[in-house]
């Protein structure tokens, strides 16, 4: 695409007689440049430099004797046996792989079916299920925390009314699902948005096709709409893989009602930010920072490898 | 409720024809409605039922909150709640709330004026290293926001730059996608043949692109706004790292903190009521925006999926 804006720039510039030519490209493109350069600078500042320094930082110790001191990739190789660390790790990958398809598969359904038309009030669903991903995150936690809650959360209440009392939501073996609830709650009708637009554009000519073919609306969905929504469900993917990696908010403020099942290290995150925080262990907290980043990139690329290998085949 | 229609206004002719069709033809049509209206509106129950809650649970008193049936109103103390909450600790909510709404707009404008100069730049313009720059803060995307936090902290720190609006604005003002988004948009949306007639007649550059392409890039610029928006607003990490006074505060970190305070004080000597009716006063903003802003979203989500 951007071969063919720069062609029509240059035919449009060819326009220009004579010498004037040469003149005007370069200042256009020194123009384009600027353009660029107050985004590119804020880029370089907010971006790049953070990573540099925590890079720079990463490989440095602060040291009892000594003080600062280059220790190479040690905070690194602390990192990758540190099993508090890796454990995080462990358990959003098990959040992920559980998570991740739930949330998807309801947005991927959702979409189907208010594209089939079968469905009376779908505007209705549409800004419904779509209203939580106004929530922030924090606020989702807090909501959910007092909904789970035994004080005067409805489950506790509707448990009262029967005589019983309700599962303990936030304990050793419910929270990370609990967590993952919440999440489920907040994206999936931001996923089912994304993948509703893309159905709303494959055109209709290939429903009118398939229905002359005699295709139901099933068959419709599997044979046509689906192939043709995998660009979107990769984006949808890898956007929940990073989110899932990012957990921080929903543990951080579940920490507050049930201190013992968190700890200081339930997510990757978390255990950055106590790092940072409560121990002022900087050096290690930015090894760790990084350490998560690939591991976030190495996760991503995995999907889209997978996913292109199954398209080609 | 009841008025909303079935078929969305932005379906294509040939679809509106095939539902005519389907609807007047077979009487078994109708039939095959029910089984998924009544999927969907089970799964609504789910997605709305904490937020009526929240509504619910804003009309108590703290009394009230303990004793009576959650899904159900008690005495409607609602007005009440938000006086306290807004009253409470020298009202402090004020500030958080003006704090997250100062954030969110300057983010948001800056962000979007920034990304539409630089997604334009990126469109229509041929310079040296232009694509590697392009293809390098795409990659950006993909890293993590809150891995960045953590050394944008850390470095932020060392210049002794934290605790102020600034160090929770210029972060956000770097939008990776919003560029990716407006030049895509910049290309279909401003026709370079435009450009150069303009450029004939003797404008310059940011003339050009102040009085012409601006505004052909209105929705693109409308659509990374309320991205950014949303985002600053719902920012919780990085105000949560960089700010160690309430007076900066967003609701967010604000709202986390008083539960807190609310959590360990217990029982009685808890104030969840204003926790509860915060919470509520902060959503109610962005909802209202989200359900009359609705075609943005989708137009801007599936320009983001075009290519993935």
């Amino acid at each position: 695409m951007t071969d063919a804006t720069a062609t029509a720039d240059i035919t449009a510039t060819a326009r220009v007689p004579g010498g004037r030519r040469k003149r005007a490209g370069t200042r256009h493109s020194f123009a384009g440049f600027l353009f660029t350069a107050p985004f590119m600078v804020l880029f370089l500042a907010m971006f790049i430099a953070p990573l540099l320094y925590a890079l720079y930082l990463s490989l440095y110790r602060e040291q009892l004797v000594g003080g600062n001191t280059f220790v190479g990739l040690d905070n690194y190789k602390e990192g990758l046996s540190d099993t508090q660390f890796t454990d995080g790790l462990k358990r959003v990958g098990l959040f992920l792989i559980v998570q991740v398809p739930v949330m998807l598969g309801l947005a991927l359904l959702f979409a189907l079916i208010l594209d089939s038309g079968k469905v009376w009030f779908a505007r209705l669903y549409r800004v419904g299920i779509f209203i939580p991903y106004a929530v922030p995150t924090a606020i989702a936690a807090l909501l959910w925390g007092f909904i789970y809650g035994r004080d005067f959360g409805p489950f506790a209440d509707l448990a009262d009314k029967l005589g019983t009392s309700a599962p303990n939501f936030l304990g050793d073996r419910t929270m990370l699902w609990s967590i993952a609830n919440v999440s489920t709650w907040t994206y999936t009708g931001y996923n089912m948005i994304i993948l509703f637009a893309a159905l709303r554009s494959i055109p209709s000519e290939l429903y009118e096709a398939a229905a002359v073919d005699g295709a139901g609306p099933v068959r419709t969905a599997m044979h046509i709409k689906l192939p043709l929504l995998r660009p979107a469900l990769l984006l949808c993917a890898i956007f929940s893989v990073i989110g899932s990696f990012q957990l921080f908010a929903e543990p951080n403020i579940f920490y507050h009602i049930a201190p013992q099942v968190i700890g200081k290290a339930y997510t990757p995150n978390l255990y950055v930010y106590n790092l940072a925080f409560a121990d002022q262990r900087l050096n290690y907290a930015a090894a760790l920072s990084f350490l998560l980043g690939i591991v976030v990139f190495a996760v991503s690329y995995v999907v889209m490898y997978a996913s292109r290998r199954q398209e080609a085949r | 409720m009841s008025a909303v229609p079935t078929v969305t206004p932005d379906a294509g002719a040939a679809v509106t024809a095939t539902e005519a069709r389907r609807r007047t033809g077979a009487p078994g049509s109708a039939g095959g409605k029910v089984f998924p209206t009544l999927f969907m509106l089970a799964f609504l129950v789910y997605f709305l039922m904490p937020l009526t809650w929240l509504f619910i649970a804003s009309t108590k008193s703290l009394d009230d909150l303990f004793s009576s049936f959650g899904l159900w109103f008690s005495h409607f103390n609602l007005f009440d709640n938000i006086d306290q909450t807004f009253s409470k600790d020298g009202g402090v909510y004020w500030t958080w709330l003006r704090n997250t709404l100062m954030y969110a707009f300057v983010s948001a404008v800056g962000a979007a004026l920034l990304a539409a100069a630089a997604g334009y730049g990126f469109a229509k313009f041929d310079f040296k290293g232009k694509n590697l720059l392009f293809w390098f803060v795409l990659g950006s995307v993909m890293v993590p926001t809150t891995a960045l936090a953590i050394p944008t902290y850390l470095m932020f720190s060392k210049l002794g730059f934290t605790n102020n609006p600034l160090s929770i604005i210029l972060p956000s003002l770097v939008s990776p996608f919003g560029i990716y988004l407006m030049r895509i948009y910049a290309e279909a949306a401003v026709p370079s043949d435009l450009i150069e007639a303009a450029r004939i007649d003797g404008a310059g550059e940011f003339h050009i692109f102040r009085s012409i392409a601006f505004r052909l890039l209105a929705p693109g610029f409308v659509t990374v706004l309320l991205f950014t928006f949303v985002a600053t607003w719902n920012n919780y990490f990085l105000p949560l790292v960089m700010l160690s006074e309430p007076r900066w505060y967003p609701l967010t970190v604000g709202l986390a903190q008083w539960n807190n305070q609310a959590t360990q004080g217990g029982g009685a000597t808890s104030t969840f009521n204003t926790v509860i009716t915060g919470s509520l006063i902060s959503v109610v903003p962005l909802i209202i925006a989200f359900v009359f802003l609705q075609r943005f979203w989708q137009s801007g989500l599936s320009a983001g999926s075009v290519k993935g």
